[in-house]
């Protein structure tokens, strides 16, 4: 009896004990994660205060506006076609160049500093460079298609090849990053598996396929993660290339959201669309993990 | 002994502490901080020049101590006055485009200046701006900004290229018709038909209603009314601007599609385009750069000459204590004085804000050397309002979405105009 009392007594210390050692994190993940997104969701119900007029719940009017209105629609279709372009690319070139370096080559660490180093420059200077390139009449792309007799473009003042132009740049910026989780992947493989592999006479593409690339999924699934909401993410090249022009040829969802938070000051419209925003990338995640995480593992 | 020792010293701390409090604190009550926020919108030095203005004061006000914080581009700048004012803690005063005027007077967070201008002295240099740059500055009959870094819209041309196409190199366009044609002298092409050099470029990235505005506005047509609250896209004077803009870019004399305003300056550099709208602000790096004689020139008119303004002004923010504003009016009346608004303007290339910085002995000797710089002083008297409502920015992307439509030739330009002028409409209904 009382044996069992104290030791009761101890197994709720415990508890205590572990809450406490985890109160500073949980604090830090309600202050900085929740909280943020319940006050968000709570925002949207509300009009913008403007000044002197006070805060008034408007229940879903904010959605409304949203669902009727042309501009975040044709942000939505353009970042569906912008993830949809990112995504495999920058991962299918990240294991690409990852499965180069990771082999036995001349100026291998070299290669790899290059490939790695989009990812190392800020944003906002590697667009102020791409912008020189996509230049008309004298920009490094002009000067290749001139070359080739090819016509002059305005690549970032046509609305035609506005977006294309943005992704490529997204692209090229998070492939090399990408990489580096593909390469690290690599090189903690067992390098027997090759040796037999070759011993079998495997080729080199049976062997990736077969062996290197189921090995690979646990970590594809977390570049894929991470690429999925990198697509939603990246938007600060747009600030300096096209401003989501022209005419909203190359407007993301989130370049959408600042222009209305902060350049609107409309904050309960922009908490509505930060809403959506987050439920589709919290839906993603979740599918990703629980569904997905159970068939990457090679057994 | 040691312990007397310290028992003794502690005394004597407790005994001092009341004393350093009250000097620390009578220090603080002669001290009235003013917080400045500015943006940084040009090549230069410029936070050097903002802090030597700030030490320069505190020298000649030491009751008085201005902290200047660099606070990125304009639009950061918005960003960052407008969240502190909302968290209850914005800076006294902060340089926000002229243009934020009815955002800032709608989110209630600035007060007016007229309240702080009482002696003769004061009244003088209050009237003592450019009318142009005051346009900007006033609504419902008060005053709510004063002038700093004040640009306009020039006509910057390469003087080499004129000669080579035998054109008078001291004679820019002064007309719609005589642009084109002139432009069309200036375009050339290469074999295969491909242009290697266009006449004219305005760019139109970003921000193409200030650049549209020296089309409408020498076109005799005012985009928005005083109030801010009406807008007029669907004019006829209006739609026929944007349609001489569609047509030079039609006519192969303009670059196709929306141009890039960043780049604009280098396209001129490398002889990409021989005339070039731009602003004012862009002169000193165009001076530096430019490697072949070029010539500043007013803006070519068609009913009338006119250009926007455009810039920045110094507004006071409501939340902060009466002494602090008072000390952020004199600091703002000390730092706009004709030789402190001289030296800006050469430091920076923006135009002096009044005519009395013309008439100091610096500015006229660097006119004298350099008379490119007074282009834009000349161009004053018929310089416009740049385009500003409530809602502002919102009301400006529907015309800027309309423009580059219009411009990529996604829609003919009346269409263009009038869809722009419904969205502003439904947008201002509230503010009638």
């Amino acid at each position: 009896m009382t044996h069992a009392a104290s030791s009761a007594g101890g197994s709720s210390l415990r508890a205590v004990h572990a809450w406490l050692m985890l109160l500073p994190a949980l604090a830090l993940l309600a202050l900085f994660t929740h909280w943020p997104i319940v006050s968000t969701v709570v925002d949207s119900l509300h009009s913008t205060p403007k000044g002197a007029r006070a805060v008034v719940w408007v229940g879903l009017e904010n959605y409304e506006s949203m669902a009727a209105d042309p501009v975040f629609w044709k942000a939505v279709r353009n970042n569906l076609w912008f993830a949809s372009a990112t995504i495999p690319l920058s991962i299918g070139l990240a294991l690409l160049m990852a499965l180069w370096v990771n082999e036995r080559i001349a100026g291998r660490a070299f290669l790899r500093m290059a490939y790695f180093t989009p990812t190392v420059l800020p944003m906002i200077a590697v667009a102020n460079i791409w912008l020189f390139f996509y230049t008309p009449q004298y920009g490094l792309l002009e000067q290749v298609t001139g070359a080739l007799g090819l016509p002059s473009h305005n690549w970032l003042g046509n609305p035609a090849t506005a977006l294309g132009a943005v992704t490529l740049v997204a692209i090229w910026k998070e492939a090399g990053f990408f990489m580096i989780f593909y390469l690290a992947a690599l090189q903690s493989l067992n390098p027997s598996l090759r040796e037999a592999a070759a011993i079998e006479g495997a080729s080199r593409w049976y062997f990736f396929r077969r062996v290197q690339w189921p090995l690979l999924m646990p970590t594809t699934l977390f570049v894929l993660v991470n690429a999925f909401i990198n697509a939603f993410r990246m938007v600060d090249h747009l600030f300096v290339l096209t401003r989501g022009g022209p005419d909203n040829a190359s407007t993301l969802l989130l370049y959408h959201l600042y222009e209305v938070g902060f350049g609107f000051w409309d904050t309960a419209y922009a908490a509505a669309i930060t809403v959506v925003l987050v439920a589709v990338l919290a839906g993603v995640a979740l599918l990703q993990f629980f569904v997905f995480d159970r068939k990457v593992h090679y057994r | 002994m040691r312990r007397a020792d310290f028992l003794r010293a502690t005394a004597l701390n407790l005994l001092a502490l009341p004393a350093l409090w009250l000097s620390a604190s009578s220090t603080a009550q002669a001290q009235t901080e003013v917080q400045f926020y500015y943006p940084v919108a040009v090549g230069g030095p410029i936070a050097k020049t903002i802090d030597g203005f700030a030490e320069g004061f505190m020298k000649a006000n030491p009751g008085i101590k201005v902290t200047p914080i660099y606070a990125g581009t304009y639009q950061e700048t918005i960003v960052k006055a407008l969240t502190a004012h909302k968290s209850g803690t914005p800076p006294v005063t902060s340089v926000l485009l002229s243009t934020d005027m009815f955002t800032l007077i709608d989110e209630d967070a600035i007060v007016p200046f007229d309240g702080f201008v009482k002696t003769a002295e004061d009244k003088a240099w209050f009237n003592g701006f450019y009318k142009a740059f005051m346009l900007n500055s006033q609504s419902g009959g008060k005053t709510w900004g004063i002038p700093f870094q004040r640009s306009t819209v020039v006509m910057y041309w390469n003087k080499e290229l004129f000669k080579e196409a035998g054109l008078d190199a001291n004679k820019p366009p002064t007309t719609w018709a005589e642009l084109k044609d002139v432009a069309t002298k200036l375009t050339k092409k290469d074999a295969s038909g491909k242009v290697t050099q266009y006449g004219v470029q305005i760019p139109s990235s970003g921000f193409p209603y200030w650049l549209f505005q020296t089309l409408t506005t020498t076109n005799g047509a005012i985009l928005a009314n005083d109030a801010g609250s009406q807008v007029k896209f669907d004019d006829p004077a209006v739609i026929q601007a944007l349609q001489y803009w569609v047509d030079l870019g039609k006519a192969g004399v303009h670059p196709p599609g929306v141009v890039e305003w960043g780049t604009t300056p280098k396209d001129f550099f490398e002889k990409k385009a021989a005339i070039i709208y731009t602003t004012t602000g862009n002169l000193t790096n165009i001076r530096k750069n430019a490697g072949f004689d070029f010539g500043v020139a007013m803006i070519p008119g068609n009913k009338q000459k006119g250009s926007p303004t455009g810039g920045g002004n110094f507004y006071i923010f409501k939340k902060s204590t009466p002494a602090q504003q008072e000390a952020a009016f004199k600091f703002i009346q000390w730092i706009t004085q004709p030789e402190r608004a001289a030296q800006w303007s050469i430091d920076t290339g923006y135009v002096a804000v009044s005519p009395a910085a013309y008439e100091t002995a610096t500015l006229k000797k660097y006119g004298s050397e350099f008379p490119p710089a007074l282009v834009a002083r000349d161009q004053l008297p018929v310089s416009v309002a740049e385009f500003s409502t409530h809602d502002n920015q919102r009301v400006t992307k529907a015309l800027n979405d309309g423009l580059q439509a219009a411009l990529t030739g996604a829609k003919p330009a009346d269409q263009a105009m009038k869809d722009a002028q419904r969205e502003a409409e439904r947008l201002l209904r509230g503010f009638k």
